[in-house]
Order: structure tokens, then sequence, then C-alpha cells
């Protein structure tokens, strides 16, 4: 099977239904002839035209309300915000109209829209490239949040949100574009080709939103992670040895809450992981609901390993990113407790 | 500036006689309205060009060449009730006649709702008193399939489209037919069908998407065209910037409306405006023609909206209208203005009523009378009683018979998801 970098999975999910799909639009900042920054809709413009992928004005408001417009029309956009950070303008927009419209109206206008966004840190982006803003839309009502780990995913996912009647928040772990990441940051990179999970089927093939899957089968203790920290959880396991269950979340909202208390019962013991900061972060709805669901199965408290409670610093990167050593700490005062 | 009210309800400040050598610390500008409440309604700044006056340039007319109509006010009534100029002439008596008694219709029905509302039968209302011509001529210039992005105050486009009564009145009383299941508020409708787009309630937000919904239909080749409303003061909000960006950029089969009515709740439009000299002027530096018409003249702003839809239909791109009128009513039934204005303002706004003038000129016309308006009045308002009846026999607001808890679940998503149908079951509906 092909391997192909997270970057080469997402354009050619974008691809494969701009092929299949004439009301399949993509617009953003730098997104058409330049292909975009992180070049995820390189060459679309030329394949499909430049009434069906465009540069627009840097007004993420104008991209995201022009896409609820074209959404209601009938249309697929499928709009990228350069980063996630960049989101706030058209906050709003996401909140109020796309992720209501349906319920307002009674569905006399839908909004089929999916907003692609770079997100997390590790690349020395400073406190306007590295957040992970997952929290502020799974909160919200009427909107999917989706956040993949591997190409494979990555295309599968963007592919069922495209296909979905819904607004669907699409979010990109971008320190995985090209490869996985251990949490080593000192260490060499390792690219997709090395990864089975880089191994992504040619064509159209659909990964349904809110199912997550176990990475690693372990007994002693359940990790639930999401984008980048599902592999630094699993280098954190494998340093210390402990026989963790990994579970890559994949869709936070519709949350495969099934999987995860299957799993909590199984081992009794619950550490969460994001990168995002800690307070009212995701890992606070999930460990609300796991306490809910299995109480009478845990043996410890569930931990949260989360990026610290301040803005996303610049030369103190990889002493915000809860890296491999905190994560490790948690595993080992979990077990132990 | 050419018949430019840019000192309308501003109080111009003072120059220093003569500059010293240092300058005098700085302060603050804060615009305040001409008159406050206890004062005399003064509209004499306002300048207001004759009827027939301002010329009706070729639909693709560059936007440089046509910079004065944003200065100016597009009339067509003149005060003996007569359709002058350039601009007239556009309108059957046929269809005068029709729009007069839409005009009547939505101010009936505004009339009952207003006292529906104090009988607690719904929680909220929102009245036109004054604006009525704004949505009613403007649907005439629409065809079936064009879009409305509209404002909780453009009722007029589903009347003069033949929505039905009997459905607004059940959506304002979140009854059981409401077709909006008791989830929006009072007068937020939504008919795509009517080519009325479901109200936010957020302001301005559906400017740009009024925009987007344009381009979409050029991206797919259709004929179809788009239509965006938004008020005075919430042209401050970016989505209004957003919107004219995009709009000039892609040259937007769109029509983009400002309803200037003077007042934002209670803030007179000099704090939205700022030192621009009308709204209509916002967009010359977007490229994009900017009209200014009498709001409160059925058949100019049915001219206007005519030569804009048709610019749009014909792929030349956009246009800006600012119709100036002026709100009679409260904002809403929350809102009491003599906190604000003077209570006699409304009598002195020099453009008018719209229902008296366009009646006036049918009658000039020889086509109506004094005696056939008392009686349309009646049979309106029968009509209109009628119509609230049948609504509320399907109940109002708190009655038993209001929309049912468990459609409150229901088209959140497409497909209800595990979470929701959790929480349903534990709200035992």
């Amino acid at each position: 099977m092909p391997r192909k970098t997270m970057i080469e999975a997402i354009r050619e999910a974008m691809d494969v239904m701009m092929s299949r799909d004439s009301d399949v639009v993509v617009f953003g900042e730098d997104v058409g002839y330049f292909g975009g920054v992180f070049r995820a809709t390189q060459g679309l413009q030329a394949k499909y035209g430049t009434s069906r992928c465009f540069d627009t004005p840097i007004s993420e408001l104008g991209i995201v309300g022009i896409a609820v417009g074209m959404a209601a029309y009938g249309l697929k956009p499928c709009v990228e915000i350069q980063f996630a950070d960049y989101m706030y303008p058209a906050y709003d927009q996401i909140v109020s109209e796309a992720a209501r419209l349906r319920y307002r109206s009674n569905g006399g206008f839908t909004c089929p829209l999916v907003v692609r966004m770079p997100t997390g840190g590790g690349i020395f982006g400073g406190q306007t490239h590295s957040q992970s803003p997952e929290a502020l839309f799974t909160h919200v009502c009427g909107i999917k949040t989706v956040v993949p780990s591997n190409p494979r995913d990555a295309k599968g996912l963007l592919i069922s949100a495209i296909e979905d009647p819904d607004p669907v928040i699409f979010l990109e772990p971008k320190r995985l574009y090209n490869g996985p990441f251990d949490g080593h940051h000192d260490r060499p990179v390792t690219p997709w080709s090395k990864h089975e999970l880089g191994e992504v089927d040619d064509g159209h093939f659909a990964i349904p939103l809110g199912s997550a899957a176990i990475r690693r089968q372990g007994s002693a203790v359940t990790i639930l992670a999401y984008g980048t920290m599902v592999h630094v959880a699993e280098t954190a396991a494998a340093e210390t040895g402990i026989d963790a269950e990994i579970i890559d979340l994949r869709t936070l909202l519709p949350l495969d809450l099934d999987t995860i208390e299957a799993s909590v019962k199984k081992t009794g013991r619950c550490v969460i992981v994001h990168e995002a900061t800690l307070t009212s972060g995701f890992g606070a709805e999930l460990c609300a609901l796991v306490q809910t669901r299995c109480f009478y199965h845990l043996e410890a408290p569930i931990v949260r390993v989360a990026g610290w409670d301040t803005p996303y610093p610049h030369a103190q990167e990889w002493d915000y990113f809860p890296g491999p050593a905190r994560i490790g700490r948690a595993l080992i005062e979990t077990v132990e407790a | 500036m050419p018949d430019s009210d840019l000192t309308q309800h501003t109080v111009i400040p003072q120059r220093e006689a003569a500059p010293s050598a240092e300058p005098a610390p700085l302060k603050l500008h804060v615009p305040e309205p001409a008159v406050r409440p206890g004062g005399t309604p003064d509209f004499s700044n306002i300048r207001i060009p004759r009827a027939g006056q301002v010329d009706r340039p070729s639909v693709d007319v560059d936007a440089e060449a046509i910079r004065d109509l944003a200065f100016s006010v597009i009339r067509v009534l003149n005060r003996d009730g007569e359709a002058v100029g350039p601009w007239a002439g556009q309108l059957t008596d046929g269809e005068l006649l029709e729009g007069l008694r839409h005009m009547m219709t939505l101010r009936a029905f505004d009339a009952r709702m207003m006292v529906a509302q104090r009988q607690g039968k719904t929680s909220f209302y929102m009245q036109h008193m004054g604006e009525e011509a704004v949505s009613c001529a403007f649907r005439k210039a629409l065809l079936p399939g064009d879009m409305n992005f509209p404002t909780y105050r453009q009722a007029g486009l589903l009347i003069a489209g033949g929505y039905s009564l009997v459905e607004m009145a059940c959506q304002i009383y979140s009854n059981t037919h409401d077709p909006l299941k008791g989830r929006q508020l009072p007068v937020m409708y939504s008919s795509r069908e009517h080519g009325f787009f479901s109200i936010s309630g957020n302001l301005a937000t559906q400017y740009i998407q009024a925009v987007g919904w344009a381009m979409a239909s050029a991206i797919k080749n259709d004929t179809k065209i788009a239509v965006g409303w938004i008020g005075d003061g919430a042209t401050a909000e970016s989505d209004f910037h957003a919107a004219l960006v995009f709009a000039s950029t892609y040259r937007a089969p769109v029509v983009l409306n400002i309803v200037n009515n003077q007042w934002a709740i209670s803030t007179f439009q000099g704090i939205a405006r700022g030192g621009s000299g009308t709204f209509a002027a916002r967009g010359l530096g977007f490229g994009i023609p900017a009209l200014r018409v009498d709001g409160n003249d059925y058949l100019a702003v049915h001219a206007v909206a005519k030569w804009a839809c048709e610019r749009a239909r014909r792929n030349l791109g956009p246009t800006l209208i600012e119709h100036v009128t002026y709100r009679v009513g409260a904002h809403s039934t929350s809102d009491d203005p003599a906190g604000y204005r003077p209570k006699t303002e409304s009598e002195a706004w020099p453009l008018g009523d719209p229902v008296i003038r366009l009646k006036n000129h049918l009658i000039v016309r020889g086509v109506w009378s004094e005696e056939r308006q008392k009686q349309a009045e009646a049979e309106i308002m029968d009509t209109v009683i009628a119509a609230q009846k049948e609504a509320e026999s399907h109940g109002t607001l708190h009655s038993p018979q209001h929309a049912s808890a468990r459609d409150m679940f229901e088209g959140v998503f497409a497909e209800m998801p595990p979470h929701l149908r959790r929480q349903r079951q534990e709200a035992g509906v």
C-alpha cells in the first residue's frame, strides 16, 4: 500500500471529493494558486479551476461567513483557516450561524461545511501558531469536532467530514504533517514513510465520525488521547514499560463513549492527555464522563496531563508541552495508586 | 458634498479659533444627536432633494461615475403625490394597489401582534411602523429562487411574497403549528420557499452569508441572486466590512441593503456612521456602486431595487443601497423610545409616512379614494384577525398547545448523536 504524509493524505481527501462531487469547493488564505502555506491544497486550483479552489482576502470571518451562505445554497465548502489560532474572528460565524442553522430553521436551511485548521504546537510557533482550541468547539451544540493522528485517519475522516450533512471542525495537528512525533524534540524526525499508519489507500474511503481507535491494547491503565498526544503517549508507555491501553479518540464530538467505557472498566485506571491548556479543557469533560460511567470500576483517581494554563510560550515550548516524561510520571502515579 | 446630510443629527465640534504653538491636550469626540427628550424635533439639517431630481444611470455604470448618488436621495413621489423623474413609471396601477395592500397588511399585522404580546400570547415582538415600503417594495423586484438574508424588520418580504399570515402568527406564538418548532424567538422567521433565509438574531452575521450565497450561484452558473439586509447600527460590525470586501473582490451577484431608520435601539445613527458622509458612501471605497433612496417612497424603493437586481442578474456585481427611513415605533416590545428621543420626533420626520404617500399617489392617479382606503383598512384588518384566530386555535406561547419539549432535541444534527439521545431520555420527553 502506498505511504503518504498527512499533508498528502489530506490533499487526496479533498481531491477525491472534488472529483466525485462538483459541489465541493475549497478556499482560504493562500489556498488557491500557491496551494496553502502547508501545501494541503497544492494542485487543486490547477485541476479544478479558480471557481472551485481560490484565494480569499485575509478575513477568517469572511471565509467562514461566505462558506455558510454557500453551504445553505447547496455547495459543500471545505475551507482552510491558516492556523487554528486565527479562527477567533470566525468564531461567531461558527457558533451562532453554522452550528445553529439547521436547528433554528427546522431543517429549512442546512450547513454542510468543513473548516480545516492546523492545530497544536511543537514547531516553535509561539502563542499565535500553536494553540489547540478544540474545547471551544466541543462546547458548541451543532458542530462536530475531529482530530486525526495519522495520514490514514486524516484522509478517511476528512472524506467523512466533507460528506457529513452538518458543519465539522477538522483540526490537523501540524506537528504530525510530515511524521509521527514521539514527544522527543531533540531526536531525529521519523517520516510517515516508516510508519504503518502512513499507509493510505488511493481513491475514496471513509472512516466514520464518532468512532475511536485502540492504538495499543493493554491492561494496566487506559490512556485517552488524540492528535499528536497519541504518539507521545505511546512513547511514555514504552519508556515506563507500563501496559497501557491507548485510545485515539479521533472524533471528540460525537464521542465514542462505549469504547472508552469498555476500556476503563477493564483497566480500572485512566489517564487523559491533551496538549491544550488544562482548565476547562476537553479532558475535564472526559474525566466527568469516565467517573460517571466507570466510578465503581476505578481503582485510582483519574489523572489529566495537559498544557499548563499559560499562553503557549515560544522559548519554553518544551517546558510547556506535555511530553513523555510528564505522561510517564502520571502513568506510574496512576498504576501505583 | 452635494445633498449630503453630513450634519444630520450631529453636533459639529467647534474648531479652535487660532492654532497655538503647542497643541492643546487631546479631547475625545463623542457624537450626540441634535435633540434629546424634552427638546423640539428638528430635521431641518437633513438635505432632501426634490423628487425626480436624481439621474437614473444605466446598470453597467462604473461606481466612480455615480459617486454623487451615495450622497443624494433618489425620490419619485413628490409632495403632490405625483410620480416624477427618471426613476418613475415602472409599476402599473394594479401593482401599486397591490403594494399598498401589502404595506397595510403588514401594518395591521403589526398592530394585532403588538397587542397579542401585551396580552401575554408571546414573549416579544418587533414592528415595522414607518418602514413598510422598504421590504414590501423591494420584494417585488425579486424572482423565484432569489434569496433574502433579512434582519428582524423585513417581514414585508414575506407578506409581499405571499407567505401565510397564519404561519407567521404560529411562529410568533411558538405553538404546535410553528414551522420552526418553538426554537426561535418570535419574528425570526425562515422560509426557503419564500426566499427568506433563517434570521439569526445576531446582527450583521448574515450580510456576509448573502455574499457567499450569491457566489455559490455564480460558481454553479445559476441565475439566482442574493439580497443582504442590515441596519444602520450594525454596519459597524466587521461582518459588514467583510461582506463589502468579498462582494467587491468576487463581483458577487448580490444587492446589499442598509436600512437607515435613524436609531439603533437608543443609539442615534451618528455613532455607527462616524465621520462618513452617509452609510451609502461606505461602498465607494470598495468600488461598489452605492445609492441612497427615500425609504418611505414605495415607487423609489422598487425602482432602485429593480436597478440593483438587474445589475446582479447581468453579472455586473454588487450594489449597495441605503434606504433612508425612520423607525416610528419602539425598537421592540422591550424598548421605550421616550427615554432617548423626543416623543413627537416621528411626526417631524420629513419623508412622511409610506402608506399615506402611496395612497395619495393612487388617489392622484384616479384609481383610489379615501373611502376605498377606509374600506380596505377594514377588510385587511378582518383578514389579519381571521389569520390570528386560526393561529390561536393552534395555541399560544403559554397555552398548553405550545411547541413540544421533544422537539427541543431534534434537528441539532441531521442524525441525533448518542449523547443527545441520552439527554432526551434523561429529560423524559
